[in-house]
């Protein structure tokens, strides 16, 4: 009260640094924003139900830019996640029908953490580009998931009953998904901000040679974080399985591109060392709300396609803006 | 001096932040002047340079340059007004070599050459890329390639830091005769030898102020040091170390013990021990193969021959880690190769922590806490800007660099040249750590480039000449000229006048160059 009085600071510059200090505060007030011009469009389109869906559609896309959020933390990106999403889900949904749902689980985790691995030696060992790495095996990976297809066309596809539960349910109107999310958001923010590993992927991120001086075994860290990178896009495939109920070869494909949206938008930085997972979850309500918002618009798929990557564009240059100082 | 000045600055301001880099900073520098900026680390010298430069925008002030006020808003700008800088950190391409270097900032070649020349490189292949070709070169390089488009103000930062003898001379004798020639040049140095030698003002920042311009006359450093540390230090003379504080006499077994080392090309033969308590200075010129024998021991490159002993226990390391294990530490003279810049000073300090595998987990932030804050006060870092690493001054973020393994208890410290650039307040800091830390059983080997502080930290000198060991001295033996004789490869007791820092008013680079040339260590 009185400190604004001593040093008369012009009140754009006092915003400004407490929009710094605090990344995630413009991004909430984008995302209010966003909501309350769609209740202005749509008037009443915002209540419970809508809140849940959005919700609900927007979990998926979280744990896959925790994904993205993570190894971007490190400079790299991991592209497979689609691909590994998609096998996971696909080979639990064909699996379900002759096996126990444990086994078909196991099963379906299986390429998840197979490519994790593959990727982790690629970028961590042989210091191949993550970019070129992950694409190489997500083609393999969908390769793969075509012959099995015909393997299996004549057994079927079932949705297991818990999937569908966890995608689509609602428990006193709140989506069931939360039930599996909320751990994991917390998990994956007390790994970045409290544990060694976390430390290790910013600091990598920052400065390689620094890290290795200290000791740090950079493979080490890699593969890590590639396996757990993949193992969670995995679940994310089980679970969208679930909320979209209809197993193809291209699942979660579309999600890829968003999820490193979501992570851009939410102030994780592409050359590593800066970012966090929390405003990687708001990145993404942010895109799931945007989405639904041009959908009403009820504009050519073209034109919303267009008006989707300007928004992104105009978003992220802003946001940069206002956080970064200088 | 009548003549109106060539750049006039006044006021000027930079905040970063809640951060001031500089309040209200001034700077007149006349036509044909030699005009050095001093100031200890953190008062603004480099916020002053990049604004002058163009590099950042200020908050405030006002530049005339010959009377005009000019806004220099990009580095292209500043050039056009005749400002041209030579910053600490080498500015070529590393990609590219020197010929298209030099078309990207269109610098006319012959000139180029006849600089280069000039500066005691005769030999240079303008189609060497630029990644092949040593630090030492790259600096001169750049000063050659300013000096080419005749700049009418040209500004040195720490220009012979990390220079070998021979052609710190050569860069101080043209920076001279630039200021003969009409033009003037900004000098930023911490070497009073050079200043004194070569400038005519100085002009003299504390906190982001300035707090005084004077005449280079004899006897003025006191005043300047003065200036630059107001009254927050006393005199910083190191006296000579009591018997107290020694090195324990010769423990039984060496903590490390380094025999017929060999690396690539450059380490040929060094052999020598280090004991518990003590601190060994090495001393050589640039390139001598002190890189590689660092290197080595912190496990960053495997030896090609010969063999280290830890405790009396044949080490082999292939990676740091596995020199961290065996108790020793690499503190890289360039800060930017050990720090994660835009984390935090508590982070950077507690990295080797979570080094290991089994440290992944969680952290015990309380306990980590409470050793990065003690070894934080041990260096008395200067903790205000903690938030990232980059916003501390250099002197600051050299001492980040220490605390990590000040931090971890490391039992021995290798440090290269971890003094270089910095002011000599934080020197001298550094210097009492490094006492202190042999004062308690560790061991310490310290490469400096800066020959004066082997008798303030050293127990003993190591003398590397061409890749092999060529004379061990006791401190009390190792003062300036006699180490500078050694580093050039003269037997000890040899008299033969070399260098600048044998005698200021003498130069005399033929007799240095051929005396190297005909040592008998001189063949590589």
């Amino acid at each position: 009260m009185s400190t604004t009085a001593i040093q008369p600071v012009p009140f754009g510059r006092r915003v400004k640094r407490f929009m710094a200090d605090r990344p995630l505060i413009p991004l909430i007030i984008l995302l209010i924003i966003l909501v309350v011009i769609l209740q202005i469009l749509r008037p009443g389109i915002v209540n419970e139900r809508w809140i849940a869906n959005t919700i609900k559609f927007a979990i998926p896309l979280a744990i896959l830019a925790g994904c993205q959020t993570m190894t971007m933390l490190t400079g790299g990106i991991d592209l497979s996640i689609g691909t590994v999403a998609t096998m996971s889900a696909f080979i639990m949904a064909t699996q379900v029908v002759n096996q126990d749902p444990a086994v078909a689980f196991l099963l379906a985790m299986m390429p998840a953490v197979l490519i994790g691995l593959v990727n982790g030696i690629g970028v961590g060992v042989f210091r191949v580009h993550p970019l070129i790495m992950t694409l190489g095996t997500s083609l393999i990976g969908t390769g793969c998931l075509q012959v099995y297809q015909r393997t299996v066309i004549a057994s079927g596809a079932r949705i297991p009953d818990f999937l569908a539960w966890l995608g689509t349910g609602l428990t006193y109107g709140v989506p069931n998904a939360l039930l599996l999310f909320v751990p994991l958001a917390a998990l994956i923010v007390f790994t970045l901000s409290r544990t060694g590993f976390g430390r290790l992927l910013y600091a990598v991120g920052d400065n390689e040679r620094a890290t290795r001086l200290s000791g740090v075994q950079y493979w080490q860290v890699i593969t890590a974080l590639y396996v757990i990178s993949s193992v969670l896009a995995g679940i994310t495939g089980l679970l969208y399985i679930g909320l979209i109920k209809a197993p193809s070869l291209s699942l979660a494909e579309p999600l890829v591109l968003p999820s490193v949206a979501a992570a851009v938008i939410g102030g994780t930085s592409i050359f590593g060392g800066r970012g966090g997972y929390t405003g990687t979850i708001i990145g993404a309500l942010i895109l799931t709300v945007l989405t639904t918002l041009l959908t009403i618009l009820q504009m050519p798929e073209g034109a919303r396609r267009i008006l989707f990557g300007l928004i992104v564009l105009f978003v992220t240059a802003a946001y940069l803006r206002i956080v970064e100082e200088r | 001096m009548t003549s109106n000045p060539l750049l006039d600055a006044t006021g000027v301001a930079k905040n970063y932040g809640a951060v001031a880099a500089l309040r209200n900073a001034s700077l007149s520098v006349l036509p044909g002047e030699v005009h050095a900026l001093m100031g200890a680390n953190g008062a603004g010298k480099s916020t002053l340079v990049k604004i002058l430069t163009g590099a950042i925008p200020a908050n405030a002030g006002r530049i005339l340059i010959r009377g005009e006020a000019r806004d220099i808003r990009s580095p292209a700008a500043a050039r056009r007004a005749g400002l041209l800088p030579v910053y600490q950190e080498p500015s070529l391409i590393p990609d590219l070599d020197v010929l298209s270097n030099l078309r990207l900032t269109s610098t006319p070649v012959e000139p180029f050459r006849a600089w280069v020349r000039e500066l005691g490189i005769p030999d240079l292949d303008i189609r060497d890329t630029a990644r092949d070709i040593p630090l030492a070169v790259l600096r001169v390089l750049d000063l050659a390639r300013a000096l080419a488009v005749e700049p009418d103000v040209l500004l040195l930062d720490e220009m012979t830091a990390a220079l070998p003898a021979n052609l710190a001379e050569k860069v101080l004798e043209v920076v001279r005769r630039q200021g003969d020639s009409g033009r003037a040049v900004i000098f930023i140095s911490h070497r009073f030898v050079e200043i004194s030698a070569l400038c005519d003002r100085a002009t003299v920042l504390r906190d982001g102020e300035t707090v005084g311009v004077v005449d280079i006359v004899p006897g003025v450093e006191e005043k300047i040091v003065e200036l630059m540390l107001g009254t927050r230090i006393v005199k910083t003379h190191v006296a000579a170390r009591s018997a107290a504080q020694k090195a324990v006499p010769a423990p039984a077994r060496p903590r490390l013990s380094v025999h017929n080392l060999r690396v690539g090309t450059k380490l040929n033969d060094v052999s020598f021990d280090l004991a518990d308590g003590e601190v060994a200075g090495v001393v050589a010129l640039e390139g001598q193969g002190q890189d590689e024998l660092f290197a080595a021991l912190a496990g960053s490159i495997r030896p090609s021959g010969g063999t280290i002993e830890v405790d009396g226990q044949p080490a082999k390391f292939s990676h740091p880690i596995d020199a961290i294990r065996a108790g020793l530490a690499y503190v890289p003279g360039d800060r930017a190769e050990a720090l994660a810049m835009q984390r935090s000073v508590r982070e950077n300090i507690a990295l080797p922590f979570s080094a290991a595998l089994r440290n992944w987990g969680p952290i015990a932030m309380r306990q980590e806490r409470a050793k990065v804050v003690s070894a934080i006060e041990r260096l008395q870092i200067d903790t205000r800007a903690q938030g990232e690493v980059q916003r501390l001054s250099g002197g600051n973020q050299q001492k980040v660099t220490i605390a990590r393994w000040v931090a971890a208890d490391t039992r021995t410290l290798l440090c290269f040249d971890p003094t270089r650039g910095i002011d000599v307040g934080t020197k001298q800091e550094i210097y009492k750590l490094l006492r202190e830390v042999a004062g308690h059983g560790k061991s310490v080997l310290f490469y400096t480039s800066e020959l004066e502080e082997v008798q303030r930290v050293c127990d003993r000198v190591i003398v590397i000449f061409g890749g092999r060991v060529v004379d061990i001295f006791p401190v009390e033996e190792a003062d300036e000229p006699a180490l500078m004789r050694a580093a050039y490869g003269l037997p000890r007791g040899a008299k033969a006048d070399i260098g600048i820092l044998a005698d200021p008013h003498c130069s005399s680079p033929e007799s240095a160059s051929s005396s190297a040339s005909t040592s008998p260590g001189a063949t590589p």
